[in-house]
């Protein structure tokens, strides 16, 4: 890969690059370990495996291109804002992600389930099919599906994971701090101590989703209530760890002094994701947990 | 394979576009081009919201292709048509295509606010049936008299659509069949509450106006009022897997007092039933 | 690589590059959008070949080609191939070709990214047709059989492909994303100095726009699915009213992505005419800004009218009432958009090439499938037309005879500057007059079906239904073999012909028109310097 220095006023347009190509091979391979993991079949979980090893080689070849091509000064700043608008709408797309779930909560809660308890428009439901069921929250529906079960207290274990994501936002924007002004030593003192709480706070999750599946006997299929527990903190505790990861990846990178106090997207992008997530743990925090 | 009729085409012609003809509601005609007015106030409201619509995307069209036309016409190169290159913005002509539209809108939202206010007014209904519907069949049931009973794709449909052999016209009712009618009044206000017990279904006779869909777990209303009696059919309207298209409605309508009859006769046998095999299921409940 | 100049990126080393470079590890936005389009096509024939198996079915009373399950399967996957194999890739397809084109930039925003946007979707469509043709080998039970709509709890009927189908929808979700993602960022960030926001072709904005829909929609059908998959294969409740969910929520997430979807698949054809119609009437699109004002309009009412795909699941009357009226109010900024087209053929001096043809037959097609449209909008009448054929032939109507006429007319409109070669003109009225008589006599029956009762998705109906039915058919094969001319004209024009200037059309503006013809592989380098009379639209004072 050529990594010619280029003129400010030239937008760098890359030359071939295969990974491309094997990303989607990748995530051909990946999807169809999780077809055959749904349908049943032994192999499957390996042919996953190797979608995953085969997405993370993909990934560090892409990006050590990128990464190249950023060290190598191709990137003047037009490129870097086409990067940054990509970032944007990236996280845009998966705000309206978990806008669907949200939704879905909201549905149930404000429609469907006052509905079927006999309210206004669904009277007839009640009368018909659940004659007598009062919905409350949490729910699992007239059939109970799932079998009773406790709900996690908001302020407990939730809270203190409010507070470690908060507490890490606030970690993180010391480091960009840190970078702006050229401190490397400290960009990585807190850079690490974010990375450190967002172990935490998913090592947290992990006590809580053992300890509510276990002991409370809370589980995914306990109704719609389960559904929508583990479907949203689930989804946003998948996005807490790829953000904990690239967090130990950028940490890696300033390490070896990739960013300097004016050029550090790499970073940026990374911080936009972590409050990205961070912002949508206050919505679960509070339309999961509290309310 | 069908000939082309051309007495067909004339009655299917003068049957749809003269609202008169109420026979032409028991089911579709062969070369019917229109919806018909059916056999209930709401169907007629249906076929009205139709006609109204109809017309004005009619005048619309005229309107605007009628430009269009005259421009393609008119302003060709090869008549030696020059293009006024300073005619390329009107604030003026911006604002009056955009409220007349507008006023159009509020013309076709009046009536069909009203209309859908009166379909959803259930109040005084006289008698009430419940409709389940299943993978591939209906469940009637005339809810506080006891008379439960099922209906499906007649035989004779099923052995031709098996055989795969085409059918001509005279079978008329192929698919639109079944072994057991949905026998209601005319002249009475019935409410339906409908739900499913598998998958979604839509109840739905053309004649009676509206379709309603049977969702496992939910229950919904609708109502209606016969004017006429006859025999009216129609088909569910929700895909529901692969017998879909062979699960059809058949809704005979006759005078109260037949009706009363027909019921008591119902009621009886359905005794006689319960009294041979003994456990009779009730109405078929849902299942998750 | 030969990097023997300094410069290396930026020369036209398009000839250097073996097959497997130049295809599978592209960057360049011209090669990738030739990709994009040769799938596209390919997934034209395979949808289109699925239709005909429905027409060639639907030609009689009575089962005699396929079984009813089979049916389902073929109306399934023939939505599915067609908006998201053939129409979206088309456009997306279009957008790589034209916007750096029209915008004056080097590539793409992100070319790399670009490529993975397109590789994924020949992946992802292997999934999803995975299930049909392992059925051939008699491995599991088919294809998704329940609508392309996928409801549950039929949808969760599905045997095994359930799964295969969720996740094609996935990656198909992330293609889409990534390419809206960079039509944005090329758009906002690519343009040469001096073509401000309201200078852009018509076409750069409708796409603009477009990508945001995507964007914002995209993501809540991979949700809806997800719900799907779990409900199926984790037991959650979300669709299951025993659990305390709702078959309905469904419907209501969906639409939410469906509705906009469909002017996903609308708007990029309203920028191809509004590009098409001034060249061919000498004279600049008349009310430019209103044009982009409405589109933006649509786009946001399509956030706010999903529910009129449900007004008989039993809503409550207020919820019916108010999706009836936000409905309604998108006919007034289409209406603009029709209204513009017509006056800029006013006072114009026409001719009628092929792509006016496929222009105006738009014009006059979609205004017809708009106002069926604007019928189903209504509430008490839609009780009647609901589900049945009278829907088919809205859809179709602005689905074939507006976008992929809006596609076809931007296909011949763009083949020279592509090909450097003009198609076979004469062939090409024969495809437009062909396509149109035929694609009426397919589609314009199906409304009186409609209202005469015959409901959709049915494999079988009575013989009231037969004689249009059987028209349909004769339209439907007619119209389908029309397409393989016009797969046999492209095919010509690539391959040679009379040249093409680099303005290919006399009354052409843009800057695409200003580089030669072929495009030479890389374009724009260096900004070009925007001159008001080269763009489309004239007079951007106004
Ligand atoms: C490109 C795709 C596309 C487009 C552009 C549209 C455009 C519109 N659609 Fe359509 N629609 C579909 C694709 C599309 N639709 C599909 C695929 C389905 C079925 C999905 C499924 O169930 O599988 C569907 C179904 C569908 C339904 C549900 C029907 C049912 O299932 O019961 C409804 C109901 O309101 C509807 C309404 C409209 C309206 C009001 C418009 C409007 O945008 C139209 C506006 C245009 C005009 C009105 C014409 C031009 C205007 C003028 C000339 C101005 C003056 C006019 C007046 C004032 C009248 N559509
Ligand atoms: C952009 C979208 C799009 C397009 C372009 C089309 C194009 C066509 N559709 Fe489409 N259709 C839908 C979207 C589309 N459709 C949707 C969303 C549904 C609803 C599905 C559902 O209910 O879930 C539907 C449903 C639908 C039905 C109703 C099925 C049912 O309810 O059971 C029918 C029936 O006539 C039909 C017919 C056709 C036909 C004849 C064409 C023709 O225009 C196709 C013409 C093209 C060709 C015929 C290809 C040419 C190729 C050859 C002739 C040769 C073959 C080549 C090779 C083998 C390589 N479609
Ligand atoms: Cu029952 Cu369709
Ligand atoms: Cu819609």
């Amino acid at each position: 890969m050529a990594t010619a220095h280029h003129d400010a006023d030239v937008y760098f347009v890359p030359h071939h690059s295969k990974w491309p190509f094997v990303g989607s091979i990748s995530l051909f391979v990946l999807m169809i370990g999780l077809i055959n993991w749904f349908n049943g079949s032994d192999t499957s979980f390996w042919i996953f495996m190797a979608g995953i090893a085969m997405m993370i080689y993909t990934l560090f070849g892409w990006f050590g291109d990128v990464i190249r091509e950023s060290e190598g000064g191709n990137y003047n700043g037009q490129v870097d804002i086409s990067f940054r608008q990509g970032m944007i709408w990236f996280i845009f797309s998966e705000v309206m992600f978990f806008a669907a779930f949200f939704g879905a909560l909201f549905y149930v809660r404000t429609f469907a389930l006052p509905w079927i308890s006999g309210d206004g428009h669904g009277s007839l439901a009640n009368e018909f099919l659940w004659n007598g069921y009062v919905a409350g929250w949490p729910a699992n529906g007239p059939e109970a599906i799932g079998g009773a079960f406790e709900t996690l207290p908001a302020f407990g274990l939730p809270l203190i994971n409010t507070v470690i994501l908060l507490t890490s936002g606030l970690t993180l924007t010391i480091a960009h701090h840190a970078m702006v002004v050229g401190q490397r030593s400290k960009v990585l003192t807190w850079l690490g101590a974010t990375i450190l709480l967002g172990f935490c706070f998913f090592g947290v999750q992990a006590y809580e989703y053992i300890h509510a599946w276990g002991d409370l006997n809370l589980r995914i299929s306990s109704g719609i209530y389960g559904a929508t527990f583990y479907m949203l903190t689930g989804f946003h505790g998948l996005h807490v760890f790829l953000g904990t990861v690239m967090l130990l990846v950028v940490w890696f990178r300033v390490l070896k002094g990739h960013f300097t106090p004016e050029k550090h997207f790499g970073f940026e992008a990374v911080a936009w994701y972590w409050h990205f997530v961070d912002v949508v743990w206050l919505g679960l925090f509070l339309f999961v947990y509290v309310l | 394979m069908k000939k082309f009729r051309p007495q067909h085409a004339i009655a299917g012609l003068l049957a749809s576009l003269s609202a008169t003809f109420a026979c032409a509601a028991e089911k579709a005609e062969p070369w019917q081009l229109n919806m018909t007015p059916g056999v209930t106030a709401t169907a007629e409201r249906a076929y009205d919201m139709h006609m109204i619509m109809l017309w004005i995307c009619v005048v619309i069209g005229i309107v605007v292709f009628g430009a269009m036309a005259y421009s393609i016409v008119k302003f060709r190169k090869s008549k030696g048509a020059v293009p006024d290159k300073t005619f390329v913005h009107s604030t003026k002509l911006e604002i009056v295509w955009t409220a007349i539209p507008t006023l159009i809108l509020v013309v076709m939202a009046y009536p069909a606010t009203i209309k859908v206010i009166e379909a959803y007014d259930t109040k005084d209904h006289e008698m009430t049936v419940k409709i389940v519907g299943q993978q591939w069949l209906w469940t009637y049931e005339y809810v506080g008299e006891g008379v439960t009973f099922t209906s499906r794709l007649d035989r004779e449909s099923d052995r031709l659509r098996q055989s795969g052999v085409v059918v001509d016209a005279n079978n008329p009712n192929y698919l639109l069949d079944v072994d057991n009618r949905l026998v209601l009044p005319t002249d009475t206000k019935i409410r339906f509450i409908l739900t499913a017990d598998d998958v979604i279904h839509a109840w739905w006779v053309p004649a009676l106006g509206w379709k309603s869909d049977a969702i496992p777990g939910i229950v919904n209303e609708q109502w209606t009022e016969i004017r006429e009696p006859g025999i009216y059919r129609g088909q569910c309207a929700e895909l529901c897997g692969k017998d879909h298209g062979f699960m059809p409605i058949v809704v005979e309508a006759v005078p109260k007092a037949e009706f009363q009859a027909r019921l008591a006769a119902m009621k009886s046998a359905n005794d006689e039933t319960a009294r041979t095999a003994s456990a009779v299921p009730a109405a078929a409940g849902p299942q998750g | 690589m030969a990097n023997t100049h300094a410069d290396t990126h930026h020369d036209d080393h398009g000839h250097q590059q073996s097959f497997f470079q130049r295809w599978f590890m592209s960057t360049n936005h011209k090669d990738i959008g030739t990709l994009y389009l040769v799938f596209s096509l390919v997934m034209f024939l395979v949808g289109g070949s699925m239709a005909l198996v429905i027409r060639a079915e639907l030609f009689q009373p009575g089962l005699q080609l396929v079984d009813p399950s089979f049916f389902n399967q073929m109306t399934t996957m023939h939505a599915l191939v067609m908006i998201f194999g053939a129409v979206m890739p088309a456009f997306v397809g279009l957008a790589n070709w034209m916007i750096p084109l029209m915008v004056g930039a080097p590539d793409m925003a992100l070319p790399r990214m670009n490529n993975w946007s397109f590789w994924i979707m020949p992946f992802a469509f292997a999934l999803l047709l995975m299930p049909l043709a392992l059925q051939a080998f008699g491995i599991g039970s088919g294809s998704p059989a329940g609508g392309w709509t996928l409801y549950p709890p039929l949808s969760l009927q599905g045997g095994s492909n359930v799964a295969f189908t969720i996740f094609a929808i996935h990656l198909m979700g992330i293609s889409s994303i990534m390419g809206a993602i960079n039509i944005i960022a090329t758009i906002l960030n690519m343009r040469a100095p001096g073509m401000d926001l309201l200078k852009m072709p018509i076409f750069v904005w409708t796409w603009l726009i477009t990508a945001f829909l995507l964007i914002a929609v995209m993501p809540v059908l991979a949700g809806a699915v997800t719900m799907l998959l779990t409900d199926k294969f984790f037991g959650t409740s979300f669709f299951n009213a025993a659990g305390g969910g709702d078959p309905v929520l469904y419907q209501h997430v969906f639409w939410f992505f469906g509705h906009p979807e469909v002017y996903i698949m609308i708007l990029p054809a309203f920028g191809i005419v509004s590009e098409i119609i001034p060249t061919f009437a000498r004279k600049p699109l008349f009310g430019y800004q209103a044009m982009v004002y409405a589109t933006a309009s649509i786009a946001f009412l399509s956030f706010i009218v999903w529910a009129h795909h449900m007004f008989t699941v039993g809503m409550p009357l207020g919820a019916e009432l108010y999706f009836m009226y936000a409905t309604m109010l998108i006919a007034i900024p289409t209406g603009v958009k029709v209204f513009n087209w017509v006056t800029t053929m006013w006072r114009g001096s026409m001719t009628f090439e092929t792509p006016m043809l496929f222009a105006l037959g738009f014009v006059v097609m979609f205004t017809i499938g708009g106002f069926s449209g604007l019928m189903l909008a209504m509430v008490p009448a839609d009780y009647q037309y609901h589900d049945t054929y009278f829907v088919v032939a809205h859809f179709h109507y602005v689905l074939v005879t507006g976008a992929v006429f809006g596609i076809m007319a931007g296909v011949y409109y763009w083949l020279p500057k592509w090909t450097g070669y003009m198609y076979n003109e004469t062939l090409g009225k024969v495809h437009f007059w062909g396509s149109t008589i035929f694609v009426n006599l397919l589609f314009f029956p199906q409304h009186f079906l409609g209202l005469a009762g015959m409901p959709r998705r049915i494999p079988d109906y009575n013989v009231a239904f037969a004689d249009f039915n059987m028209w349909s058919s004769v339209g439907g094969f007619g119209f389908g073999f029309m397409q393989l001319l016009f797969v046999y004209i492209v095919w010509k024009c690539a391959r040679g012909g009379v040249k093409a200037e680099a303005r290919s059309w006399e009354g052409a503006r843009g800057l695409e028109w200003t580089v030669p013809s072929p495009a030479p592989h890389h374009t724009f380098t260096k900004p070009p310097v925007i001159r008001d009379e080269d763009l489309s639209h004239g007079d951007v004072a106004h």
